[in-house]
Parts: structure tokens; sequence; C-alpha cells
């Protein structure tokens, strides 16, 4: 077996994977870093964000007002302690993008430019026209290129944690082009591996979102942490899923439903102001509130038939033409494209058709703020881990934060780790990568007459997470959910594969993604069943209240061989009581 | 996708697609494979239908579906394009025949070998180098509007090579650097911030540079998000040009 | 950032280009045709080179010209330089980028102020070969 050893390993090549490899570049040239993606960087996910990144550089801001909005967005189930270090470091890495080459969009003064955001009661959220993610992404990949110290392998699909000694000290990975599983071994590994938007079926999520890194390190004996919190975007294309940005609803868009009303006046949002008014839009109210309550408006407004029908389920519109075609083209050209090309209207002159999809998961691997989880060796960062910043539901424009501040923290962390750490245990690594590739050919490529496909079951996992754990869900609901899970899991070892090839055998990196979604659906149905309560974007008809109580506490989801085991973990608070969400005052 | 259920009989429409699988032979064949006909499908989405429904064995690269990724280049009926963003209903009824981007090597099916392009924005050192040194705490560099505009449009680059695949200079000659790549050294050179031309210079106003191009502008009329290198290109030539006189008219001169 | 150094080879398929590549699309064949009108550039620059070393013998140059193969020659020199002057004056706004501030010049004012620059070289020299 052929064997690769770096210092470090940092597992995903988005956006937070490569701000921890630049970090290692500048502060650590002397160590090796392994960058291990299963797509080439500059394809991650990082890449389809539109709106921006929020940092508070204004004059008229403040740190204290950042974290207010991001703990009480997150309906207090935010670790006070993270988010204070999030706003505190994000002015900084911001600026440190600037100067790595990030076009950011200026005032006519040469200054970076804000605009507001949802759920945020100032303008702090920093954007590149509306393709924030993909300018960021792009100037991390380049500047990426400089280090020597990095290596990058890309299309290598990660498949198991290589865990010794109770140490985590690399992974097995499978690559793509040979075919081959190989060993990586690093004295720290981190993960960046994204969410998982996937396992439902509407999802602005690209096809790489199937929470990889999650299930490897949840069958590593890491706790999942918060699953049951998933977000649901507002303003989603019907069918496809494809993102609009709040961006939309920042420059003054606003939702109208069958009748042409601004319904998010009757939920508790404040009340409108005519889209000529020149406060039009106003923070924290109507179409800037948080997206948890403006997904959860858009069913309520369903049950009373005030949406309108169409081929992809139910929709209402967001309305921009009111912006005129100047403004759209220079701040959101690319939603006019976006539309233009996938529902064929022009918003400058036409209603968008938008609904609720799927869009980021606010749970995932449990670290704490430097991004260590509780295996020594393995860190986490970006929308795969769960520090906590985002709580119960993530305000816009922070998760493009957290990739730069935690991408950072953890590659520090691992780094420091590394330092204390003894060489990595070559034989026993390169006996347990053996072992995984063992276990791929006998599982996937021996006939035995499997009855089940991979699009069959993906098919039903994403039918059931959508109506049991959806935007509202119920003990029944979760129940079935579970049960059908536990179902899947069975029948995924009827699955047969058609490709039994080597050389880029797409085939059977679908069934291990699939075999992670089935792990991260558990977890997160599961946890969503144990917390009777409802809080941010987990919403119990059975349980329509917040418990502080009971429930002002993180879920910790541990794999076993039966089902899940659900732990609890105290939420961190410092400096800001809870208290009650309030929008739209003022 | 989810896609309605109607009772009459599905409308087809037939696809050809390029497979090459190296452990079963040398050279490639053609499948055929008839997928439902959509009115909002795009080639992609018939592609997942293959691999789904019909034939798993089939191969290719795909992720965001929305066209900026770049991952999911291949040529559609002899040209480059997107297969996310290529309908069905700009083919309807007539076959659709799918194969992989033009002049990169074949590793599987769908699936072309893209280290060149990799290598080729280290090349061209495709990363900011600042004129001046700034510590963070002293805040962002100031770039005007107009600053921004001057190299905005060549940063809109997503990497889909679909440019390579419509150059036939790329085609003849592999050691050209090629319009993204150039086009990228541009928007660096152009950004108000950088100071790096001088070092680019070397590598893009060479033979296998910009002297390579002989604008054919194929580049430009495929690349789906407007960069226009073919442009880039002959705004290099142009500055390339201005700089040979400045060293010989004026050979004190610093630059 | 080093190269994907694992670089594992595997039996890649490499497509020849075909010798009639510039065949097979319309913008390549333009392509071509364009290239080709630089021999009747060409041509011009020679002719002119002829026009000079024989300015002192005006009738006789006049009777090579009204010669038939000169004739042929010129009938299709001037759609071939007509074609090449157009398409390159169509091409200069990729070359010469105006800035307004934030905007730039329209494209067809640049190819335009070309026409027009054009136009009136071509008057004066007509109205001073031509009294």
């Amino acid at each position: 077996m052929e064997f690769q050893k770096h210092d470090i390993l940092i597992i995903g090549g988005g956006g937070a994977g490569l701000r921890a490899a630049i970090a290692i570049g500048e502060e650590n040239p002397n160590l090796s870093v392994g960058v291990i993606s299963k797509v080439y960087p500059m394809r991650s996910h990082t890449v389809s964000a539109e709106g921006g990144v929020a940092a508070v550089i204004k004059a008229n801001d403040s740190l204290d007002d950042h974290a207010y909005d991001t703990i009480s967005g997150a309906d207090w189930l935010a670790d006070q302690d993270a988010v204070e270090a999030l706003v505190n470091e994000a002015p900084g890495e911001l600026i440190q993008l600037e100067h790595w080459g990030c076009p950011w969009s200026r005032e006519p003064d040469g200054s970076v430019a804000v605009r507001p955001f949802g759920g945020m009661k100032i303008e702090r959220t920093w954007y590149a026209a509306d393709k924030t993610g993909f300018h960021m992404l792009h100037t991390l990949f380049q500047t990426a290129l400089k280090y020597n110290n990095v290596t990058r392998y890309d299309e290598w699909f990660a498949t198991r944690l290589l865990v010794h000694d109770g140490c985590c000290q690399g992974v097995a990975a499978l690559e793509l082009r040979s075919g081959q599983i190989r060993a990586i071994a690093g004295k720290g590994t981190v993960l960046c591996t994204g969410g998982a938007g996937r396992i439902f079926p509407f999802t602005t999520n690209a096809a790489i979102k199937t929470g990889d890194g999650m299930a490897l390190a949840y069958r590593a004996g890491v706790p999942l942490k918060d699953m049951e919190f998933v977000q649901y975007h507002p303003t989603g294309l019907p069918g496809t899923g494809i993102l609009i940005t709040e961006a939309s609803r920042s420059e003054g868009g606003i939702l109208i439903n069958k009748q042409g009303d601004r319904y998010l006046q009757d939920y508790d949002l404040g009340q409108p102001l005519d889209i000529q008014d020149p406060r039009h839009p106003q923070k924290r109210t109507m179409e800037l509130g948080p997206r948890d309550r403006l997904s959860q408006a858009f069913v309520k407004e369903g049950q009373e038939a005030r949406t309108i029908e169409g081929p992809y389920g139910d929709y209402v519109h967001l309305d921009i033409r009111h912006l005129g075609e100047k403004k759209i083209n220079k701040k959101l050209p690319f939603v006019r494209e976006l539309c233009r090309n996938y529902v064929g209207i022009d918003p400058v002159h036409e209603l968008i058709p938008v609904r609720p999809v799927i869009h980021y998961c606010m749970g995932g691997v449990h670290t704490n703020i430097e991004g260590e989880t509780p295996l020594p060796g393995l860190f986490a960062a970006g929308e795969c881990a769960c520090v906590s910043i985002n709580g119960a539901n993530r305000l816009g424009s922070n998760s493009l934060t957290e990739l730069l501040v935690f991408g950072a923290r953890a590659a520090r962390a691992a780094v420091r780790f590394g330092a204390q750490a003894g060489d990595v245990a070559v034989e026993e690594i390169i006996a347990l990568a053996d072992q995984e590739q063992r276990r791929i050919r006998e599982r996937f490529f021996q006939p035995k007459g499997g009855t089940e496909t991979i699009a069959g079951l993906r098919g039903e996992l994403t039918h059931t997470m959508e109506s049991g754990a959806g935007i509202y869900r119920s003990e029944e609901s979760l129940r079935a959910s579970c049960d059908k899970i536990r179902e899947l899991k069975q029948r995924f070892n009827q699955i047969e594969l058609a490709d039994h090839s080597l050389t880029f055998n797409t085939e059977l990196t679908t069934a291990l993604e699939l075999e992670y979604m089935l792990d991260i659906s558990e977890a997160l149905a599961h946890s969503a069943l144990a917390r009777t309560e409802s809080r941010g974007s987990h919403q119990r008809t059975d349980y329509p209240d917040r418990d502080d109580q009971r429930f002002l506490k993180h879920s910790l989801a541990y794999r076993s061989d039966d089902d899940p085991c659900i732990e609890y973990l105290d939420v961190v608070i410092t400096r800001w009581p809870p208290g009650e969400r309030v929008y739209g005052s003022k | 996708m989810a896609a309605s259920e109607t009772d009459q009989p599905e409308a087809t429409i037939p696809l050809e697609v390029f497979r090459y699988r190296p452990e079963q032979g040398d050279e490639p064949t053609f499948e055929h494979y008839d997928v439902p006909y959509r009115e909002d499908w795009v080639v992609l989405d018939a592609l997942n239908h293959v691999k789904d429904q019909i034939d798993g064995t089939l191969s290719y690269r795909w992720s965001c579906r929305m066209g900026v990724c770049g991952s999911c280049g291949m040529m559609v009926n002899g040209e480059p394009k997107l297969t996310c963003a290529a309908f069905l209903r700009d083919y309807y009824p007539e076959v659709i025949r799918v194969e992989p981007l033009n002049y990169f090597p074949v590793i599987r099916d769908l699936v072309i070998n893209m280290d060149d392009f990799l290598h080729k924005l280290t090349e061209v050192k495709a990363w900011l180098v600042p004129k001046e040194e700034k510590p963070v705490s002293q805040g962002e560099y100031l770039q005007t509007p107009a600053e921004l505009a001057h190299y905005k449009q060549f940063s809109m680059c997503i990497n889909c090579m679909l440019c390579y695949s419509a150059c036939p200079v790329y085609g003849q000659h592999p050691e050209f650097l090629g319009p993204a790549a150039i086009a990228l050294a541009q928007r660096y050179n152009l950004d108000s911030r950088d100071g790096a031309a001088d070092a680019r210079a070397d590598v893009i106003f060479s033979d296998e540079g910009i002297w390579d191009c002989t604008f054919v502008g194929d580049c430009t009329r495929v690349c789906p998000k407007n960069v226009d290198p073919a442009g880039a290109i002959q705004q290099a030539k142009v500055a390339a040009t201005k700089d040979w006189y400045r060293s010989v008219l004026v050979p004190w001169g610093n630059k | 950032m080093s190269d994907n150094t694992t670089g594992t080879k595997t039996k890649e398929y490499i497509r020849p280009m075909p010798a009639n590549w510039w065949m097979m699309k319309k913008t390549f064949v333009l392509f071509i045709v364009r290239e080709l009108t630089c021999v009747f550039v060409g041509g011009y620059a020679l002719f002119l080179l002829v026009l000079v070393a024989r300015r002192d013998q005006p009738e006789a140059f006049a009777a090579w010209l009204n010669s038939p193969l000169l004739i042929v020659l010129q009938i299709i020199a001037l759609p071939m330089l007509l074609y090449h002057s157009i398409t390159w004056i169509n091409l200069t706004p990729k070359v010469m980028v105006v800035w307004r501030g934030e905007e730039r010049v329209s494209p067809l004012l640049i190819a335009g102020a070309n026409y027009v620059a054009w136009a009136i070289i071509s008057i004066v020299i007509l109205s001073i070969s031509c009294p």
C-alpha cells in the first residue's frame, strides 16, 4: 500500500479548508500540509454563496451589536464565548482577505462597502456584487497556490478516519483516478467538508454536500451536535432549489403571496414600509427578518391557501422590479442571470417564484472554540463543524465569516497539537487503510444479486426527511422518519453497483455518499425527536414553545449499533442572558 | 430533482454519449440512451437520469448545477458547454451528442485530465502580490469602484475550461498558456493593488503566452461568464508592445 | 502549493485534432478566411513598391494595371481587403479599452470612430489623387 505523510491534513478544499491551509502556509511554512478534497477546490460549495460575509467595520456598528444579533438570531442556542471570538476576529480576517486580493464592492471613496442582511440591526455584510462566495473561494484558492509546503490531493475521496491509540492519525482516501485506497497520515486532521443539504429533496446545495466529514467523525465516535437544526432559506427557485440570495431583500426586494400582499406583516416581523420610502428595507423587520421565521411564515401561508400552486410545489413571489434595471445589474447581476436561465423570467420586469429550500446545517461535528473535537488529533471547521456560532438558526452572511475565523483557528489548534504529539504509528495506519480497502472491495465489488438502487434509496431518504423532519415536525412525523431511516440502512446492504471498475468510479463514490447521508439523517431525526421544544429552525407542532429550563442545551448524538444516543451539553452564556427574539420593533 | 407526473406517454430525446473505460479497451465507443424530455431539463439532468435509472457506469463531473462551480463542462453537439446550462429544449427533438471537453486527455467517459490548466495557474502567478505592504491593522487597501471595474470582468472566470476546448491553438500546441490562464494573469495585472505585472511578464509575454494567440476569438464566444479572455490577451499584447517600445526608446527609464 | 503530486498515470485517451479542424465550425472557417486576406494585404504592399519603382513611367504602369490579369486580381483583392478591414475594425474594441469612470466606452463607439477615421482618410486620399 502506498503511503503519504504530512504534519497536518485538511479534508475539504472549500473556504474553511483553504483558509486553514493558508494559515499554516503563512505561520508555519516548515510544516507540511496535505489538502484532501473529493473535488478540485474551486468546485467546493463555498463558490455558490452569493449575498455576503459579515464583519463589523463601519463607525455606526459595534462588536457587541454583531454578537447580540447573532445570539438572538440563534434563539440563544449559540455559545456566547464562540460568538465573541467570531465577531472579534471577523474584521481582521476580511481585511486580510482583501489584502489577498478579494474584489470587495466599494464605496465611492474606495473603502469597503457593506449592505444590510437578515436579522442584523446594522449593516455589516461585506459583499462582492452577488457572487461573494465565488470571489472569496477563488481568492483563497489562488492565494493558496503560493505556498510550497501545501500539497493538494485533488479528487481524493476520504472514506475513513484512521484512529490508533485513541488518536486520529490520518485518513484512508480513495484516489478517484486510480481507484486505490491509500493511507495519508497526519499528526492533526482538520475536517472542513461542509454540510449535508442533499439529504433533503429540495436544496440550494450542490451535489457534493453529502455530510462526508460529519459521518467520518460520527463513525469514529465523535458526537454530532445540534443536528436537528437545519435552515430553510426562504427564497430558492422551485424545483431546482437554486438560491436567490438574501441580498435581493437587502436591496429592497419584497415577498408577496397569491393575493399580492406582503404577508410577513402577519407574523410578528413588524410593519411594512412603502417600497419607495427611503427607510425601506428596515433592518430586522419584514423581509429582513431571520430565515427560520420567514420560512415558517411561508408554511403558514400555505396552510391558509394563500400560496401559489406550481408543478414543483407551491410558492410565493419575490418582487425586485422596483429596484430598477440599473441597480439590479450592478448589485444583483447573478440573480438576473439565474432567473433568466432557469425560470425564463427577467426579474427587472417580472416576479420571481420562490419557496423555502434547505440551505444550511447549523449542526455538525462537536468542537470547542478552538476547533478541537473530543477525539485527540481531530479538528473541524466550517459548516461541517458546530462550535456553536449559529445555535438554532444562522443569520445570513455569518457562515462565510465562520469559514475564515474558524478555519484559521482549527488549523492553529491542529498545529499546536501536532507539535506535542508523537510520531504517527505508520504500520498501524497502513494496516487500517488496508482493512478499509478490503472492506470496500468486498462490500461493493462482489456480485451479490442486490436489488436496491442508489437513486431509489436516496429518493426515499430525501422524501422521508422532508415529510418528517421539515420546517414543522411532530413526534409522529419524526418517529416515522427514524423508522424509515433504520429500514433504509438495512436495505442499503442490498445495493449492488453496476460499475466495478477502478478508474474514476463515481457510482462507488455516490454509494459511499449515500451511506454518509444515512448516518447524518439518523443523527438528525433522532436529535429532533428528543428535543421536545420549539427553538429557531426546529419547530414542533406538539411542543410549540421554547423551553430554556430543559433545553438551553446542545444535543449530542453518538453513534451506536442501534439508534444513536442523545446526550446534552449546556450552552455557554457569557454576557447575554436568554431573552425573547424580537423583530420588527421601532 | 422532482418532476410532475403525467398520464401521457413520455416524450423522449435521444442521447449519444462518449464512453471510454480504460480497463475494458483502448478505444472509446458511443452509447445511445433515450431519456425523458422535459422542458426545463438541462443536459446534466439527462445525464443524471441515465446514471440513476439506466446505466450507473457513466462517469462525469458535476456539482452546483447553477453555472458557478465550473465542473460540468462537456462538448454538446460539438460545442463546449456547461451541461447545467444547456437546455434540452434547444436541441429537441434532434439527438444530443455528449463528449468530453476537446483538447484534453480523457481519463474515463466524460472526465478529462485538467492537471495542465492547474499547473499553468501557478506558472502565471495568479495571485495578488501587493504593490506596497500594509498591515491588516491599518485596514483595507483603498480601491475605487472605477479601479475595481478595470479588472472585474476578468475575475469572473469559473475555471470551466470551455475556452481551452474552443481554442484551436491549444488543440495543436498544448504548451500554449491558454485563454483562462492569461485572463487571470491580466485580472491581477490590472488590479490597482497589485505590483507583480513585471514578474508575470516573463511568463505571459512569451511564445507560449500571448504571442501564440492568433485571435480566433472562439474562447470569448463560448465563455459562459462573459470573461472575454480574447480581449484580455489582445490587451496584454498592446501592453507588451508598449513595454517593448518603452524599453527600446527609453532604456534608462526605470519601470 | 505544489501540483497534485500523486499523479497516478492511468491509460488516458488522446483524441487527435483532425487536419480539417478549421472546416468543422463556421467561426473557424471565417477565421481562416480572415487570415488568408493578409495575403492580399501583403500583395498590396508589393503593389505599392512597384508603384513607387515605376513612378516615372505612368502610362506603362497604367497599361499594366488594365491588363486582364491585373483586373482579375483587383476584383478579387477589393472584397478581400474590405473584409480584412471590416473584421479588424470590428475587433478594435477588444483591444482598445477606454474607461469613463466605472463604465467602458461603448464598443460601438470605438468601432464607429475607426470607421469614421477610415472614411475621412479615404476621402482625403481620393480628393488628392482624383482632382
